[in-house]
């Protein structure tokens, strides 16, 4: 049997770690931040689920008006292009986070560089490529249609589908373009270093969840 | 501050109460989980406070069969003013003495559910007590801990302009094709308020599966934690894993209304149908986000009241996992009346497996108090009118899961009944008994017990009047959402009008008693309960990083027949004596 006197005891030396004065040490605090963005990327995923039950719903009610306006709408190889770029940027923001664990700082400011220059691309692509001239033609979501060659009596359907998610992932882009400069000014003030990564390696993970939708949303709109 | 061995100034409080009143940019800039849980609570409680004078004006209006707060002719007496201008009627906007009463419950809807009951439990007495719990000094990311309230600050402005502006008519639920169709009012801005809301809750979230993952303190393994932290956890987990939803729902619906995208419309090859699959997606797992903190708190009253070890840990630890589970699964039980048969089978008896891991915990509880000393204080009170108002309104569950009931009690007083049964006597008396709980460690006061539970008497009362008569309207026919009814129904919705009263007034008492207690209560001792978690070890209330040092584990949470609590004197805590050789005992 116990009694509770004293319940505390001193903390020793080795376990005042001070940085974000509330943690125990700095393993513990790498690991949540880490905890969290998975977290966070976990809502981002249940987020553009909604899209992706949106689409399965009307590709099961329409699949044929789907199948043609798919065909007619989208161009692939414009769809293609981009989701080449957006794998390379995949590719050059892992070696940024490998640049900062082995202190290469320039490593990392380059391939942060090329990361921005292909997530730049995709926006171009997509606002020069696909949006205006679709905008031009009157290829618009919902009740803006007014395209007059329509193939399907729910081409407009489609096109809401394929407006809402792509623009919605195209800001998720812009945000990563904000995110990366911000990685980038850190690069250059020599925040980063074999043991502070952790920022940069959330902004990558952020920066493949991107990836990794557009990867879904490129067959199921260019391709199906 | 004694003996902190860091520097804590980063708190913006330089020496001095870590809630002094005094420096307002003390709690602006504040990262200190505590004050940010003060904060939370004096939101949610405006909130409150907000969405219940809607509801007294719902229920006036019900007083009398046709219209007396707004009469047809536009003719109107004191509350009807009140109402019409609240609800921008004398804004000179045209509507109609229905549009009114849709608003005023429109309002209260919304405000109850989004911006009181989902923040109440998790970020107001969570945040403040989850770390402590934990042994930690704060939550995992203070910083977005502070940017949470923010959100739900900006958000909550946002739904209330929205009101003060033109008034919203659609039901909290935002149905289809109501919301994206009518003209009325600010719609669109109120949805975007419930999307803004939703962040906030997104990021508390995150934060308090990050927290009780990784600021545990040495030793503590899961099944040391306080049931409290298990609930707040589980609900964490929803709130993460099902928001989302609501957010794109809610987006896709304010495209639909700037853009009118087609998807949720008829006309254009869309269906209303999907955004009822989407909305409940996210809205019946959010029932649970509102009633799992509330189950949590009940297990410490149960247990610190009754001293006693809780009986089946784990049984409520895992179920609260378990309901978290199925209630993703069930969502289409607000559908019955909308989809085909075949489907409603199938979520007819994923419903009813719900129903199971909710019974366990509320037998479990009973368990605890059987042969306890059972303290008659406040929070036991609430914890057994919580025991005995969830118990009603979970009963009523599973007859709306039977689809052929359903048919018939779908959209009455009945619906209406279950949900404030499950909701106000379920999660609010557990929040106003934690809040009792708890007050003495958050402000350092004691509050004046005999007049706590006056007030936990008349709303006890004043609930079971107002809302036990409405399954008999509901059973009888009376619809929802109606600001008239046919003069048979007149009895009943008057008895309900005034049990709404008591309750109001129950309400008016346990805020003098808050009032008092601050004003001039008697300083708290560290245990007044003689609780065994954590924060009854800290300082009431706990200095700025909780404990002057980490606190060590030496015995579980609910050890009460092993261990005298701390700051407690051995008299009045007497240790059951041993059992004679041979009985059985747990
Ligand atoms: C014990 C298990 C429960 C079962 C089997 C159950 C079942 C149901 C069913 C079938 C409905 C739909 C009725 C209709 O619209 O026709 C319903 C409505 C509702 N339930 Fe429950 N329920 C349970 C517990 C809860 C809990 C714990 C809460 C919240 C804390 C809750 C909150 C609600 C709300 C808010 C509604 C109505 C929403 C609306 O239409 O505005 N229920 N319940
Ligand atoms: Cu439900």
């Amino acid at each position: 049997m116990t009694t509770a006197a004293s319940t505390t005891r001193e903390l020793l030396p080795h376990e005042a770690y001070v940085p974000g004065a509330h943690w125990r040490n700095a393993q513990d605090e790498a690991e949540a931040a880490k905890l969290g963005m998975w977290l966070f990327l976990g809502t981002e995923v249940l987020l553009f689920a909604g899209f992706f039950c949106a689409y399965a719903a009307f590709r099961l009610w329409y699949p044929d008006n789907w199948h043609d306006a798919s065909r007619y709408y989208l161009n692939w190889k414009i769809g293609f292009a981009n989701t080449v770029v957006l794998l390379l940027s995949s590719f050059t923001i892992v070696l940024a986070i490998r640049g900062a664990q082995t202190n290469r700082k320039w490593m990392t400011l380059w391939t942060l560089v090329i990361t921005q220059a292909c997530a730049a691309f995709f926006l171009i692509v997509k606002l020069g490529w696909e949006y205006a001239p679709k905008i031009a033609k009157g290829e618009l979501p919902g009740a803006n249609f007014s395209y007059d060659h329509a193939q399907g009596p729910y081409d407009h359907i489609f096109l809401s589908v394929y407006w809402i998610s792509t623009a919605t992932h195209g800001f998720h882009v812009f945000v990563g373009m904000v995110v990366i400069a911000w990685a980038m000014w850190k690069t250059l003030k020599d925040h980063y270093g074999p043991r502070h990564y952790t920022s940069l390696e959330n902004i990558g993970l952020y920066w493949h969840l991107v990836d990794v939708i557009w990867i879904f949303l490129f067959p199921l709109l260019y391709l199906v | 501050m004694s003996g902190g061995h860091h520097d804590v100034s980063y708190l913006g409080v330089r020496g001095g109460h870590w809630y002094s009143w005094k420096n307002v940019w003390s709690w602006v800039y504040t990262i200190d989980h505590k004050k940010i849980g003060v904060m939370y609570l004096a939101a949610v409680l405006a909130a409150f406070a907000l969405g219940g004078f809607a509801a007294l004006a719902v229920r006036m209006e019900l007083f009398e069969p046709a219209r007396t707060v707004v009469n047809a002719a536009g003719e109107s007496v004191t509350t009807g003013q009140w109402l019409t201008w609240a609800t921008g009627e004398e804004r000179g906007k045209q509507i109609t003495p229905n549009n009114a009463y849709n608003r005023m419950f429109t309002l209260h809807g919304t405000v109850m559910v989004f911006l009181f009951i989902i923040p109440s439990i998790p970020a107001a007495l969570g945040n403040i007590f989850l770390p402590i719990m934990l042994g930690a000094k704060d939550v995992a990311f203070p910083r977005l801990n502070l940017l949470s309230w923010y959100t739900y600050v900006f958000g909550s402005l946002f739904a209330i302009w929205s009101v003060i502006r033109g008034g919203v008519e659609t039901g909290w639920t935002f149905y289809t094709p109501y919301s994206t169709t009518t003209d009325w009012g600010s719609t669109t801005s109120m949805i975007l308020g419930a999307f803004i809301l939703g962040f906030s809750s997104i990021f508390t979230g995150i934060n308090f599966v990050a927290t009780v993952h990784k600021l545990r303190v040495p030793g503590m393994g899961w099944f040391d934690m306080p049931l409290f932290v298990w609930a707040i956890y589980a609900t964490a987990i929803i709130q993460v894993l099902a928001t989302p939803v609501l957010g794109i729902t809610l987006l896709m619906l304010v495209f639909e209304r700037t853009f009118h995208i087609g998807i949720f419309d008829p006309a254009l090859g869309g269906d209303p149908v999907l955004y009822q699959h989407f909305f409940w997606f996210y809205s019946h797992p959010a029932v649970y986000i509102m009633i799992l903190p509330g189950m949590g708190i009940i297990s410490e009253l149960i247990s610190v009241h009754c001293r006693k070890r809780i009986f089946g840990y784990r049984a409520i630890a895992f179920s609260s996992i378990a309901i978290a589970a199925i209630s993703f699964l069930v969502w289409a039980h607000h559908l019955f009346t909308a989809q085909t048969p075949a489907l409603n089978a199938v979520f007819s008896a994923l419903t009813f497996l719900v129903a199971i891991p909710t019974a366990i915990k509320v037998f479990n509880w009973v368990a605890t108090m059987y042969k306890a000393s059972i303290a008659i204080n406040t929070p036991m009170l609430y914890a057994m009118a919580f025991l005995f108002c969830f118990t009603i309104g979970g009963l009523t569950g599973p007859p709306l899961a039977t689809i052929a009931v359903d048919i018939h009690l779908h959209d009455t007083y009945f619906v209406v009944a279950h949900f404030h049964y499950v909701m106000m006597g379920g999660t609010v008396l557990a929040f106003i008994g934690g809040l009792h709980h708890w007050w003495p460690k958050m402000f350092g006061k004691m509050y004046n017990e005999r007049w706590g539970m006056v007030g936990c008497v008349l709303v006890f009362i004043g609930f079971n009047i107002t809302f036990f008569t409405q399954f008999f309207l509901g059973t009888q026919g009376m619809p929802r959402r109606y600001a008239t009814y046919v003069d048979e129904f007149t009895t009943l919705h008057q008895i309900s009008t005034v049990g709404s009263w008591v309750l109001a007034l129950g309400m008016i008492t346990h805020l003098l008693v808050f009032l008092q207690s601050l004003v001039a209560g008697a300083p708290a001792p560290k245990n007044p309960w003689g609780g065994l978690t954590f924060e009854w070890e800290a300082d009431s209330p706990p200095v700025e990083h909780n404990f002057p040092h980490e606190p060590v584990i030496v015995h579980g949470p609910y050890d009460y027949d092993e261990v005298v609590p701390p700051h407690c004197d051995e008299r009045d805590y007497p240790l059951p004596a041993p059992l004679p050789a041979g009985s059985r005992g747990h």
